[in-house]
């Protein structure tokens, strides 16, 4: 099911708590999380608007840190991990620099690290054909659709060959066609790469089609439900067949039961709270 | 409904250029009848001709007035805009710096010109042109400051996000995200800038210091009864004026062309 090369885990995440202090007073938009993300594991953080998914995701790429708690990417803590580089992140804005061209935008972090021009130069156009936008890389990020935007930023996440991706529903903005395909294109660059992937993401379908393991997550606090095993071919294998396929409905069903099953509780809790 | 018959687009641009032609030229021959048939008094509203012929005759003249109140205004354009540049970096960087220079550019933009002309006229010197170049510099500081430390402020969370994820020091911050993200709207300022410099290097001339310049040369005009001569000398402020905005337009339109 999951490769453990490596030995470490690419993400570990032990009691973290998050609390924002706004002018409201404290809110505690994490709870007692623990996670572990295998070495080439795609692991999807799935819940409702304001679970925190993205508030977890933004401790792993140590953008906020925890209140209480331990997060460590591949051993290291997660600052050590972001100064090193261990990790690539796409966002749900695919964030390009609208003065640079597609392949400025994707040498970007290179040219920031001091990588040698030449070498550069080959990740680049290695990467503008990874993404299928051979056509399109002395184009600016205005001249180009939104899913292409998007190619343009995993691309981007993906140049210095992190062994871990970070996704902030990178897929959020497009159609649904559109982003059928990118979910292929993606589950085709994980095959390719090995990298680990914690990504997160409103759809069901989307979670089940990608991961190794959806995590549930309910919200205020937010907390994990229930993390629920994708009994499915091995990412790499998966194709657009399956997703017509019986086994694909039954796990959407199950993480559908998962994110449902706690709701009439957290509807009473959410009364209290307020 | 009420939409404009479509034209093809090459045509639009012919119409667009000869509108405002075609509605000059009626404006000028108007006037030019007014004076000349309707008998308006010269010192109410000379003829354009005659100030056609001002411009003619007295063109050395009016080459030199405009390049003495050009060079004022530039200088002062470049100073300006260098100093209101250079003060914004420094309180985009640090609050503190911001919160000192808020009052002191608040008090800078609300300096009438006249009120400054004469004071700098006396402490510079009858002979010189530096507080003309001052003042212009005074006027083009304050829009440049403003717009730039807006600027400055402008970067995208996710930009900054990005720079945090890769690490990068602060001098490749500001050069990565946040001097491109201002750019647009420094040349905004220097735009808006540049005819302040041009009205600020005139109008100061009013108020003593040496003469040659535009402003002083319409006084002397008018003052003398040459009206024709003094609207000459405006013609040739308002084309300075054009030039400079035209010119920062220009540079503008380039800065911004790749950010939309």
């Amino acid at each position: 099911m999951t490769q453990m090369t490596g030995g470490t885990d690419a993400v570990s995440i032990a009691g973290v708590d998050k609390v924002f202090e706004t002018r409201s007073g404290q809110v505690q938009a994490l709870s007692g999380i623990d996670l572990t993300v295998a070495a080439g594991e795609f692991v999807s953080l799935i819940g409702p608007s304001g679970c925190g998914k993205s508030t977890l995701m933004r401790l792993i790429a140590d953008l906020d840190q925890p209140s209480t708690g331990t997060v460590s990417v591949f051993g290291k803590p997660a600052k050590d991990a972001r100064i090193a580089q261990d990790y690539g992140i796409a966002f749900q804005q695919a964030g390009l620099l609208p003065w640079r061209t597609v392949e400025e935008n994707i040498e970007l972090p290179l040219s920031l690290h001091g990588a040698p021009k030449a070498e550069r130069a080959a990740r680049v156009a290695e990467l503008v054909s990874l993404v299928g936008l051979g056509d399109f890389a002395d184009r600016y990020p205005d001249q180009l659709s939104g899913g292409m935007q998007q190619r343009v930023a995993i691309a981007r996440a993906l140049a210095e060959k992190p062994r871990l991706l970070l996704m902030d529903e990178p897929f959020g903005a497009l159609d649904e066609m559109t982003r059928e395909r990118m979910q292929s294109e993606l589950v085709r660059i994980c095959a390719e790469t090995g990298a680990a992937v914690v990504f997160v993401t409103h759809s069901i379908p989307e979670a089940v089609f990608l991961s190794d393991r959806v995590v549930v997550m309910s919200p205020r606090p937010g907390r994990i439900q229930e993390i629920v095993t994708m009994r499915l071919a091995a990412t790499a294998d998966r194709e657009e067949g399956l997703r017509e396929q019986h086994e694909f409905f039954d796990m959407i069903t199950a993480v559908r039961e998962a994110l449902h099953q706690g709701s009439p509780v957290a509807a009473v809790r959410g009364v209290e709270t307020r | 409904m009420g939409r404009a018959v479509t034209m093809n687009p090459r045509t639009e641009v012919a119409a667009r250029t000869i509108a405002p032609i075609v509605v000059g030229l009626v404006v000028l021959g108007g006037w030019q009848l007014a004076v000349t048939v309707g008998g308006v008094d010269d010192y109410l509203l000379p003829a354009p001709a005659s100030i056609i012929d001002q411009l003619v005759e007295f063109a050395p003249s009016m080459l030199s007035a405009g390049l003495i109140t050009g060079t004022n205004a530039l200088i002062g354009l470049l100073v300006g805009a260098v100093l209101g540049i250079v003060v914004a970096l420094f309180a985009a960087s640090a609050r503190l710096v911001d919160w000192m220079a808020a009052p002191v550019v608040a008090a800078l933009a609300v300096i009438p010109i006249v009120a400054l002309a004469p004071v700098l006229n006396t402490m510079f010197g009858a002979d010189s042109q530096f507080g003309r170049q001052a003042i212009a510099a005074l006027a083009v500081f304050v829009p440049v400051f403003i717009n730039t430390l807006r600027g400055l402020r402008q970067a995208l969370p996710v930009h900054r996000d990005l720079m945090a994820v890769y690490a990068a020091k602060p001098g490749q911050v500001m050069r990565t995200v946040t001097l491109p993200t201002a750019t647009p709207f420094v040349f905004t300022g220097i735009r808006i800038g540049s005819s302040l410099a041009v009205i600020s290097a005139l109008v100061a001339e009013y108020f003593g210091g040496p003469r040659g310049g535009l402003g002083g040369l319409i006084s002397t005009s008018a003052a003398s009864s040459a009206y024709p001569r003094a609207w000459a000398y405006v013609i040739i402020s308002i084309v300075l004026g054009l030039a400079f905005y035209l010119v920062t337009l220009g540079a503008e339109r380039l800065a911004v062309r790749r950010r939309s």
